[in-house]
């Protein structure tokens, strides 16, 4: 019931958002919605680690949540709190923008929040076709050149990459069929797939990775990302980066462990070659931007591939890395976003080469940047250096020296390249522009980069027992 | 008995008719010039893959692929080329192609080099489970559509022939799973046509704001975005 209410929330704040043009009044009713939303989405988290199977079922066979889905739940949940937050400051939404803005922003949400409760394959694959059409209009939603380039880039690859992962999602329900299933979910395919045909299995894996690889941004299916993360209103592009491709993430890493019962389908192979050559590429291409939110958006696609990687080296130590670089990534990224918005809204520039010393001229936004590049870049004490860390240990304590030392390469290659443009932008000095900027940050945007970085810090030192539970179920569920 | 078995193959050689026809409209889209033309192309798609769902559901009877079919052809047929049609303007529809990527001729001789391929593609998973005769017709079909529509979406440059060309892909993919998932759930085939609406109205929004703002359609030609590296 709980997960209903939880799902329902978003769809309410949608409707009453969409009653009024006062900015204000919506931006109010979506960030009440946001908090209940987290605050439920806590409560369903605890709801299942107690429970004896780790399940919290709500509609038997369509709609349930595992140690994984919560997980990806919160993560949801929580930057979708703070985007809302940050949304309160940063739009400057005139009459008539207020209404498509929110509306359209809670419709996003919900999309989101319904991916990791479905059960029924075949339903998952509409929620994700509809995390990309409700927010395409979010990411035009400036109207400019770009912003309608990155938005028509965006709708045609990820929804030419959703028709692709459709037909491996008839090709995996016609597996089953075949193999005579009881109920089409997540959990009765784990049960089967011994029993399913693997030369169909391997068409459909083959088919997902594909076309759901093009919506988390895999090279070299990525282009689209770096313009749609970046054209987008900052808030939403904390949403896109940090959580929806990690939705996306979530659908094939569930496809996995069923994959993974038929060996002769390698599926840690076509992980490793698909994560470290998005790794690769990124790192490389992260040293080439000129625009410092595509420089976050970019390294979204770098760490998707380290996900994949570390999934792909398996054992439960590289998956436990995998579920930390998860929470890391979605809860750096979007605080990445709000720093970057903040710097845009200061500056009025998203050019790298024309923002220098901004440690004198905004130091809480000059930090903010500076603490945001370090963490996004796996910098001690920040959680990603943990998780990266771990993962990277786990991979030397399976011998696959090759893969481990080439993740490590690309790891150092992105960190030196994200660290070049963040530090020529928090220190470099320009005497002619060296001036202080008037008008200050609003207050919510201040407060949002408070609330969103404590959880990148905290969790850098500190994992707290029922999280730390959590992540190791959520390891558990990838199999072996 | 006699009766029944010819009925079998009525209905069987029908359905491979509809197939054949469904590819033939697939491969209008792919080289139609003018915007309208392509429209038509694609609500020629969709009526086959109904009358397909159709043929399919005869024998044996199935309610659920005769609603599916039904369902089809409300949706795309009529409703969706009227959304289109309405929902942008006219300009949009008297436009020709004039710069394709790639020319017609070899556009056709890529098409057909594509349909071949998944013909091969597909023979391997017919095999693993030995399939009925109708999927020997509607998976190849169905995968070729879904690479056909895909080089479309590459090829063009306007937006509706690439809009079409993403619903191409989708009506093949159905193509496929009309074939290999007769009872998937009613609940999922209908949220499936509804996200397709979405989808139409969404992009169709996306379009007349591209129009407006940038005072063009040409989609292929916007390349602001890019990277450069260090001068």
């Amino acid at each position: 019931m709980i997960l209903i209410v939880l799902v329902i929330i978003p769809l309410i704040a949608t409707a009453l958002s969409a009653l009024t043009d006062r900015a204000r009044f919506g931006a109010f009713i979506t960030l009440t919605g946001a908090t209940g939303v987290l605050v439920l989405s806590v409560y369903s988290a605890m709801e299942v680690i107690c429970s004896s199977k780790h399940v919290l079922v709500s509609i038997p066979g369509w709609i349930a949540v595992d140690s994984f889905g919560i997980l990806i739940l919160l993560l949801v949940a929580f930057v979708n709190m703070t985007a809302s937050l940050f949304s309160a400051g940063y739009m400057d939404l005139d009459r008539g923008e207020s209404r498509r803005y929110y509306s359209n922003f809670n419709l996003f949400t919900f999309s989101m929040l319904v991916v990791p409760l479905l059960q029924e394959p075949n339903m998952v694959w509409i929620a994700l076709e509809l995390t990309t059409l409700f927010s395409v209009l979010l990411v035009g939603f400036e109207n400019t050149h770009e912003a309608l380039e990155a938005a028509w880039k965006y709708v045609v690859l990820t929804l030419m990459g959703a028709a692709i992962a459709l037909l491996g999602f008839l090709i995996l329900y016609w597996a089953a069929r075949h193999a005579n299933i009881d109920s089409y979910t997540w959990s009765g395919l784990l049960l089967i797939a011994p029993h399913m045909s693997p030369v169909l299995l391997k068409a459909s894996f083959v088919f997902i990775l594909a076309g759901l690889g093009a919506k988390v941004g895999l090279v070299p299916l990525h282009t689209w990302l770096p313009d749609a993360h970046s054209q987008a209103p900052s808030p939403v592009c904390a949403l896109l980066s940090g959580v929806e491709t990690t939705v996306v993430l979530y659908v094939i890493l569930r496809l996995l462990p069923i994959i993974r019962l038929v060996p002769s389908i390698h599926a840690n192979m076509w992980l490793i070659s698909f994560g470290l050559v998005s790794v690769g590429a990124a790192a490389f291409l992260l040293l080439q931007v000129r625009d410092y939110k595509r420089l976050f958006a970019f390294s979204t696609v770098e760490h998707m591939g380290i996900i994949l990687t570390a999934v792909g080296i398996g054992g439960g130590m590289a998956h436990t890395g995998a579920m930390l670089q998860i929470v890391g990534h979605a809860l750096t990224k979007s605080f990445c976003f709000y720093a970057a918005g903040s710097v845009l809204l200061l500056m009025g520039t998203r050019d790298i080469g024309s923002v220098h010393g901004l440690i004198k001229r905004a130091p809480a936004t000059g930090v903010a940047l500076l603490s945001g590049g370090l963490a996004i870049a796996g910098a001690p004490p920040f959680v990603l250096f943990m998780s990266e860390f771990s993962i990277l240990r786990a991979g030397l304590h399976q011998q696959r020296y090759f893969v481990t030392g080439l993740l490590a390469l690309f790891i150092a290659i992105a960190f030196f390249a994200i660290m070049n443009h963040v530090s020529r932008m928090v220190f470099g000095s320009d005497e002619a522009s060296e001036k202080g900027i008037s008008s200050p940050l609003p207050i919510t945007c201040k407060l949002t980069l408070v609330i969103a970085a404590l959880p990148v810090v905290v969790l850098g030192f500190y994992i707290h027992g029922a999280l730390y539970k959590l992540l190791m179920l959520a390891a558990a569920t990838m199999g072996g | 008995m006699t009766v029944f078995t010819g009925m079998t193959d009525l209905v069987s050689n029908l359905n491979a008719l509809a197939g054949g026809l469904f590819i033939v409209a697939t491969f209008g889209i792919v080289v139609a010039r003018q915007v309208r033309a392509c429209l038509r192309f694609f609500v020629f798609q969709s009526f086959f893959l109904a009358v397909s769902a159709f043929m399919l559901g005869i024998i044996p009877f199935s309610v659920h692929l005769m609603a599916v079919g039904t369902i089809n052809l409300i949706a795309k047929v009529w409703i969706l080329p009227w959304i289109l049609l309405h929902m942008l303007g006219e300009e949009v529809y008297t436009r020709r192609e004039i710069d394709q990527v790639v020319s017609i001729p070899a556009s056709l001789i890529i098409a057909l080099v594509l349909t071949i391929v998944s013909c091969f593609l597909s023979l391997p998973w017919l095999k693993a489970v030995s399939a009925a005769k109708a999927l020997y017709i509607n998976i190849p079909i169905g995968l070729a559509g879904l690479f056909l529509g895909a080089y479309t979406l590459t090829a063009r440059r306007e937006a509706v022939p690439q809009l079409l060309g993403l619903l191409a892909m989708e009506n093949s993919a159905f193509f496929a799973g009309i074939a290999v998932a007769p009872d998937l759930p009613l609940i999922s085939e209908l949220a499936l046509v509804f996200d397709l609406l979405i989808l139409i109205f969404v992009v169709s929004i996306l379009t007349r704001r591209v129009h407006k703002h940038l005072g063009t359609t040409t989609v292929g030609r916007l390349e602001k975005l890019r990277e450069e590296p260090y001068k």
